[in-house]
């Protein structure tokens, strides 16, 4: 029997009317595990909710019915909702950081779910219970332990007892939003554990919700895949990674960074429509390759692949495969003599604190070299250190054999101007007052005294190499998605025509489809200009996209330097070996 | 509440910094001394003359400049009255039949029991009046406290304590004493009845910025996600309020609070003026009339330390009921291990 049964429900925005989820259908037996993915915004979270009877302030679910291990969730009362929260039916935050009260210890926290479900139950035994689940998330269960607040836990830490709060009174269903996001891949491939052994071990239903296909693949029995507000294919895991048949399902599978190297991935252009600006008809219609014009005047109607196989297309008959293109080899840049950056036994600091230990990197010109480390590693300390941002470091920089200035304020304007340092969040360097072309043709002026109509004509070359059409020139900042941003950012930065682009980060804030865009633009730059790049990122699978050569760090230092084949056939570092085992890939 | 007191005096290193807090108070106040001295240096003429003014001799300006030692170098003046100050020895008044301490002495006592028994019964009314508004926010009662906290935070306080002595006193009802007589060598709890109307005055005046405060800080807690997760662990919403929301509401509280009962000292002259209640209030107008410098001088540095009394409460009171602040001030060894435990989980 399902525990869990959603037929046909409708969320939407109680001013207007307007969906944010529609026709959203599903079950889950108990100790299976359903993962919900779709890009942001395809409204994951909404439905997540949902099936605690919750939703954000301003939506309301319209119409449709949700059962919970029999029980009625659409309109039931308070007292209902109340006594099904946090026992039968349990929810695993996003983000720990913010989910957990700040002012309560943990044990408290955790306590206070038992005491609330199982009132007739003595302390002692309540007491037990909190250290037994704590014990099975893999936490210390002591005293000390449990008087913790939540900022003294790192956020694993963090992550584990939001975990073990969801599952202290034995619920049949847990809902985890997104529950590895901002953890390191060791880390998260210790929670993604902890929860696949609850489940199994304890017959527990769940919703596992994540934009990240290959957490996904590795987790889920079955698969639903989102997009602007609806499920477009279902099935189980395999019929999904391995027999789409939806056109966005196909992409979204060919977007996502392969660790084994095999196939180049491959971006979406376009992004995910808001609630509000949904195309009638097929919502994918926009961005898909097969669209004909039957697909922007109907929704297509489910259809029934296979037992466990829907999908929602016009075209499921016929849709494209798409067949992964494989992986071009990038040949190796010989070392020269004269790199066009060298980091030579750089250790750096914040005051008396050491974070970079005897650094060695070289970048040849027209070469991509990735930093890859977890976070808190002193990728980004490196990083700044090159663009003269953090000058509290010892050792050197060169820059074609002669030493920068440890300030960019003590370097000359050409080298300012050679080396374009990109943020992982686009506002650090956009304007967000300034149109979109000012921010670009500023750098123009400042690098090249060039003004008025020459300057207008580069701008557009520059949006051409992004990719970016031209009437964004006129657009602001906050009117651009997160892709298009990053996307200004590169923009901003090759207009100074760089020679070596420091690039910290800039896909991690971005859905895979996006991300995969961004990451084609790049190396699309790189053959066209031979522009050599530091490519910072805590994904390894991603290096392997767009890396000439690869750099591991571990706090501070770096353990694993090498060409990028070399790397991931024979790494050298155990722990280059265990960050290639726990990042979760497609198998 | 309780716990958290114990908890805090069980760490060392916590009651260090409430000992670094207060030991970082004392220049402060050496500082004030300067500043009240230095102000009324800056008066025309001395001080003798200004008190004197018309009935001045040449006789009566020697005898004040020699109980004042004005014809000392001013750095040797400022040294013997600032070490006596400290001692809370203000001298004689310049009326030379009393001392200031003595004047002093009842009426500050007055003045601290009117403070307190308005701080006593504002502070809670408005935590229950933010917290209420903020639970049931755009709801009837959140609109018509807003509005008529809006209208009293808007009114200057003598407007207020006309508006109470018009309402509760003379024209309609005429419950409590117009003016509050004490009879004098006693204190002001002696005849309660005397204590209404000012301390009324006082909670109206300070209720309104409070329980904004409190309102708004109550609503960004009520909207953090560890409140929407409490809901979603089942717990009734009485628990999520007073449990989940109020405590992590009240700590950025603390700090206007200290400001408003700091503002209350300085209200406290207008009020105490409206309705001759016999604390410092009055005797700083009086001796600010007749020029009594020591007396001004006495009030005004008292007023000031009273200032950094309070702020040094609310940095103690904010840091205990903030659990991130207090563990970062607790013993040394505690915060160690947490990174132990760190390392393990990688
Ligand atoms: N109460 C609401 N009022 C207005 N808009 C809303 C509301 N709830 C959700 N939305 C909008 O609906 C869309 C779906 O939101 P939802 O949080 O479910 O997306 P998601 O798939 O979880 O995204 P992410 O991956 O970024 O977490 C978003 O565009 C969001 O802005
Ligand atoms: S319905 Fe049409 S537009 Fe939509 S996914 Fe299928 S082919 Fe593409
Ligand atoms: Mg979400």
């Amino acid at each position: 029997m399902s525990v869990v049964k959603l037929s046909n429900v409708d969320i939407a925005i109680t001013r207007g009317g307007i969906k944010i989820v529609e026709k959203i259908s599903f079950e889950i037996q108990s100790g299976q595990i359903l993962g919900l993915v779709g890009e942001s915004g395809s409204g994951k979270t909404t439905v997540s909710m949902a099936l605690l009877g919750h939703t954000r302030k301003g939506a309301v679910i319209e119409s449709g019915s949700i059962t919970i291990d029999g029980h009625e969730i659409v309109g039931a009362d308070d007292k209902m909702l109340r006594s099904l929260r946090g026992g039968t039916i349990a929810y695993v935050p996003q983000d720990p950081g913010t989910a957990l009260n700040p002012g309560l210890r943990i044990g408290r926290q955790i306590l206070e779910s038992l005491e609330k479900h199982q009132p007739d139950v003595d302390h002692e035994v309540h007491m037990a219970r909190v250290r037994e689940v704590l014990t099975e998330v893999a936490l210390p269960s002591d005293t000390d332990f449990l008087r913790r607040y939540p900022h003294q836990l790192s956020g694993g830490q963090q992550q584990r007892v939001a975990i073990a709060i969801a599952f202290a009174c034995r619920p049949k269903v847990i809902v985890c939003d997104e529950p590895t996001t901002g953890l390191d891949v060791t880390t998260q491939s210790k929670v993604l554990a902890t929860i696949r052994a609850l489940c199994r071990e304890h017959g527990v239903a769940a919703l596992y919700v994540s934009h990240d296909l290959a957490v996904v693949s590795e987790l889920a029995d079955d698969v639903a895949v989102m997009y602007a507000g609806r499920i477009v294919e279902s099935g189980n895991r395999d019929e999904i990674f391995f027999n789409s048949i939806h056109p966005y399902t196909r992409r979204l599978i060919r977007a996502l960074p392969d660790i084994a190297g095999r196939n180049q991935i491959l971006g979406i252009s376009g992004y995910a429509p808001m609630p509000w600006d949904r195309p009638s008809g097929c919502a994918f219609a926009p961005r898909c390759a097969d669209a004909q014009s039957i697909c922007s005047q109907s929704v297509p109607e489910l259809t029934k692949i296979s037992a466990s196989h829907n999908v929602n297309c016009h075209r499921h008959k016929d849709s494209t495969k798409i067949v992964a293109t494989a992986r071009i080899e990038r040949e190796s840049i010989s070392a020269s003599a004269q790199p066009l950056l060298g980091i030579n036994n750089l250790d750096g600091f914040y005051g008396s604190r050491q974070v970079l230990f005897d650094t060695n990197i070289h970048i040849q010109p027209g070469e991509c070299v990735a930093l890859v480390g977890e976070s808190g590693s002193g990728k980004t300390t490196l990083s700044r250190c090159i663009g003269g941002l953090h000058d509290d470091y010892k050792g050197e920089i060169s820059y074609f054999g002669n030493t920068l200035g440890k300030h960019a304020l003590e370097r000359k304007k050409e080298e300012r101007r050679d080396i374009q340092y990109i943020f992982q969040s686009p506002y650090a360097s956009i304007n967000p007052r300034r149109p979109i072309g000012s921010t670009i043709t500023r750098q123009l002026e400042l690098f090249f005294g060039m003004k008025g109509s020459a300057a207008d004509a580069r701008v557009k070359e520059l949006l051409d190499l992004v990719s970016l059409p031209h009437a964004i020139i006129t657009s602001f900042p906050d009117q651009l998605s997160g892709g298009e941003r990053q996307r200004v950012a590169i923009a901003r930065a090759l207009a100074a025509e760089p020679k070596l682009l420091v690039c910290d980060e800039i896909t991690s804030a971005l859905d895979v489809s996006v991300q995969a865009s961004v990451i084609e633009t790049l190396k699309n730059l790189q053959s066209s200009t031979s522009v050599a790049m530091l490519f910072v990122t805590h994904n390894l699978a991603l290096t392997r996209s767009i890396a000439n050569r690869v750099a591991v760090m571990r706090k501070g230092t770096i353990v694993e330097y090498g060409g990028l084949d070399e790397v991931f056939n024979s790494p050298k570092a155990e722990y280059t070996n265990r960050l290639l085992q726990h990042t979760p890939t497609l198998k | 509440m309780m716990s958290k007191i114990r908890d805090f005096f069980n760490q060392g290193g916590l009651l260090l910094f409430a000992l670094g807090r207060i030991l970082a108070g004392i220049p402060i106040i050496i500082a004030l001394t300067v500043l009240v001295f230095m102000a009324t240096q800056a008066l025309p003429g001395d001080a003798a003359v200004s008190y004197l003014a018309n009935t001045a001799t040449p006789e009566r300006l020697a005898a004040i400049r020699e109980q004042l030692n004005l014809d000392d170098p001013l750095w040797v003046q400022y040294f013997s009255w600032a070490s006596d100050a400290l001692r809370l020895d203000f001298g004689m008044t310049l009326t030379g039949e009393t001392s200031v301490s003595a004047i002093l002495g009842e009426r500050i006592q007055n003045t601290l029991i009117l403070m307190a028994s308005s701080g006593i019964i504002a502070i809670p009314l408005s935590i229950v009046i933010g917290t209420y508004a903020a639970v049931r926010r755009g709801k009837i009662f959140d609109n018509v406290s807003s509005l008529v906290t809006l209208v009293l935070a808007s009114l200057p306080e003598f407007v207020v304590a006309i508006f109470v002595v018009f309402l509760l006193a003379t024209n309609i009802f005429q419950i409590f004493p117009a003016i509050s007589f004490v009879e004098p060598g006693t204190l002001a709890w002696a005849d309660p009845m005397s204590l209404v109307l000012p301390s009324l005055t006082l909670i109206l005046a300070v209720t309104p910025y409070v329980s904004r405060i409190m309102r708004g800080s109550m609503i960004e807690v009520m909207e953090s996600e560890y409140i929407q997760m409490a809901r979603l662990k089942g717990l009734s919403e009485r628990t999520v309020i007073l449990r989940h929301a109020l405590p992590n509401a009240i700590a950025p509280t603390i700090q206007v609070i200290a400001l408003q009962l700091a503002w209350l000292a300085g209200g406290v002259v207008v009020v105490e003026a409206v309705f001759a209640y016999p604390g410092i209030g009055t005797v700083m107008i009086d001796s600010v009339k007749a020029r009594d410098l020591p007396i001004v001088q006495a009030i005004t540095l008292m007023i000031a330390a009273l200032y950094v009394v309070l702020n040094i409460l609310a940095d103690i009171g904010t840091i205990l009921s903030t659990p991130r602040l207090r563990t970062k001030h607790a013993r040394k060894n505690d915060t160690s291990d947490v990174f132990a435990a760190m390392d393990g989980d990688q």
